[in-house]
């Protein structure tokens, strides 16, 4: 038996899931990951996304969601002026991305302080998503479980730290994927946990040699 | 657990003996490794955000593209003057379909069951009978069950997306769910809730996924209210004794075979049928 909520369910604002509640964790993951709402957000609608999208809210959806909305908030409709309440400067534009899901945006979230951040994510359907790239580093992830995301230079100890660190949590590793984009250059490590991680473990990471930044999906913050 | 039949679903009662709805609580909660009360808890506010939904309709809205959105008003309306030809259960039932298909298309909250496209059928048929007839909260939410266990045997064998077999994957099934559950809290037996699960999904088999401009608005929001009605026939047919000659499994694998064979213009691409129409396209041009 699937879950019986994947099929009454979910609750959602529509008109569509794919479209529409998938565009929303899209942006709301996006966020999670920026570690804070963007004060601006450029963003690429490729295929299914950019041709439909706009008669299917794909752009208020993703706006909402980078807002901190989940797929069922009543306020995804007024998402576009709740942003510019909110102070974040959003713009959209339809662009081919080549050999990319027909439902995939590319986000790109500028704040203060803080490098900006480019994610591409496609919505698979039935409200769920997949994250493909991560900066430029292809990565493969659903943000359905805990996720741990650590960003760092490609050399010897940096996965052990991290599963030592795990380990003295008492944090069990469920699934691990490591990617780079070139021998001595930026890895990403994708770590999927059975337990939520100590805020204290996330920070110690943080500091780590080689280690450039660390971000946990915590799930049980999304509904 | 899970139930690749519904041979395998009637089995899993038998053996347990257990009734319909329990069996597919009892899969739930062995295959989640929750508590029972978890899932109950969970499914009892479905069945309340699924009227809270409905209610919420607002004939005056109208979604961005102006295609929809005033449907389930005007049907409420002509219902009031009671000259309908269905009668006032069924116009109820087609009225509260129109208003969760308008509610989706206009952005409002609503419960994919088993799509969003789909998300008419079961609360028009469940949320009517419940107001009209008088049953219990307990009923209904035990008819969730039901429906859900019938879309995820459906989901097993076959597909639920119109993407991926047509409209008869999303309004079939959503009828199909609705008719078995109904055909229950009618007192029907396992059988006729099987027999009705058949007859719903034969009498919408082929139905393509055409949406204008591949918005989820002309034609799927009138769509709900065949899914609803289909289901409701399907129901009493079975409840009159009436059987299906193929058995609900292989109807089933008939409809993933149409669906395969089905064209991938008429496969939610907005491209044939009637999104191919020439008023589909001049409306296309002029959206946005």
């Amino acid at each position: 038996m699937g879950n019986i909520f994947d099929i009454i369910g979910p609750v959602m604002v529509g008109p569509s899931s794919s479209h529409t509640a998938g565009a929303v964790k899209i942006g709301n993951i996006a966020s999670q990951l920026f570690g804070e709402t963007p004060d601006k957000v450029t963003i690429y609608l490729h295929g299914s996304f950019g041709a439909t999208g706009k008669g299917h809210g794909t752009d208020k959806a993703l706006i909402a969601g980078l807002l901190g909305m989940h797929p069922d908030d009543l306020k995804i409709p007024d998402s576009f002026e709740l942003a510019k309440e909110a102070g974040v400067d959003f713009s959209f534009e339809v662009k081919d991305i080549k050999g990319a899901h027909p439902n995939t945006a590319v986000l790109i979230l500028e704040g203060k302080d803080k490098s900006p951040m480019k994610i591409q994510a496609s919505s698979t359907g039935g409200g769920r998503i997949r994250i493909n790239k991560l900066d430029g580093v292809e990565v493969n992830f659903r943000a359905e479980s805990n996720t741990l995301i650590i960003y760092n230079i490609d050399m010897p100890g940096c996965v052990s730290s991290v599963a030592n660190e795990l380990y003295k949590h008492q944090v069990n590793i469920a699934t691990l994927q490591l990617y780079r984009d070139k021998r001595g250059g930026r890895a990403v490590m994708v770590i999927e946990t059975d337990e939520s991680i100590p805020e204290e473990a996330v920070k110690w990471l943080d500091d780590v040699e080689g280690i450039l930044k660390v971000t946990f999906l915590n799930v049980s913050d999304y509904k | 657990m899970s139930f690749q039949s519904m041979e395998e679903y009637k089995a899993y009662c038998v053996e347990n003996n257990l009734s319909m709805w329990e069996a597919v609580l009892q899969a739930d909660v062995e295959e989640q490794g929750i508590t029972r009360e978890h899932s109950l808890k969970k499914m009892q506010n479905m069945w309340k955000v699924m009227k809270e939904n409905l209610d919420n309709y607002d004939r005056d809205l109208m979604s961005r593209s102006n295609l929809v959105g005033k449907d389930g008003g005007q049907m409420e309306d002509y219902l009031e003057k009671g000259e309908t030809l269905c009668g006032d259960f069924v116009a109820k039932v087609m009225a509260n379909a129109l208003k969760m298909g308008c509610n989706n298309a206009c952005m409002k909250r609503i419960i994919a069951a088993p799509t969003a496209g789909a998300c008419g059928v079961i609360p028009a048929v469940f949320v009517t009978y419940y107001r009209e007839k008088g049953i219990s909260d307990e009923k209904m939410v035990e008819a969730l069950y039901i429906s859900a266990g019938i879309g995820n045997v459906i989901g097993e064998r076959a597909f639920l997306a119109g993407a991926s077999g047509g409209c008869q994957a999303e309004i079939g099934s959503a009828a199909a769910m609705a008719a078995g559950a109904i055909t229950y809290l009618r007192g029907g037996t396992i059988d006729q809730a099987f027999n009705a699960c058949a007859m719903s999904l034969k009498n919408l088999m082929g139905l393509v996924c055409d949406p204008v401009g591949g918005l989820v608005e002309v034609p799927c929001v009138k769509r709900n209210v065949i899914g609803a009605v289909d289901a409701l026939t399907a129901a009493d047919m079975a409840l009159a004794g009436i059987e299906s000659q193929i058995p609900v499994d292989q109807v089933i694998d008939a409809m993933r075979e149409v669906g395969e064979k089905m064209d991938i213009s008429l496969k939610e691409t907005g491209i044939g049928g009637v999104a191919g129409t020439p008023k589909a396209q001049e409306i296309t041009k002029h959206l946005f």
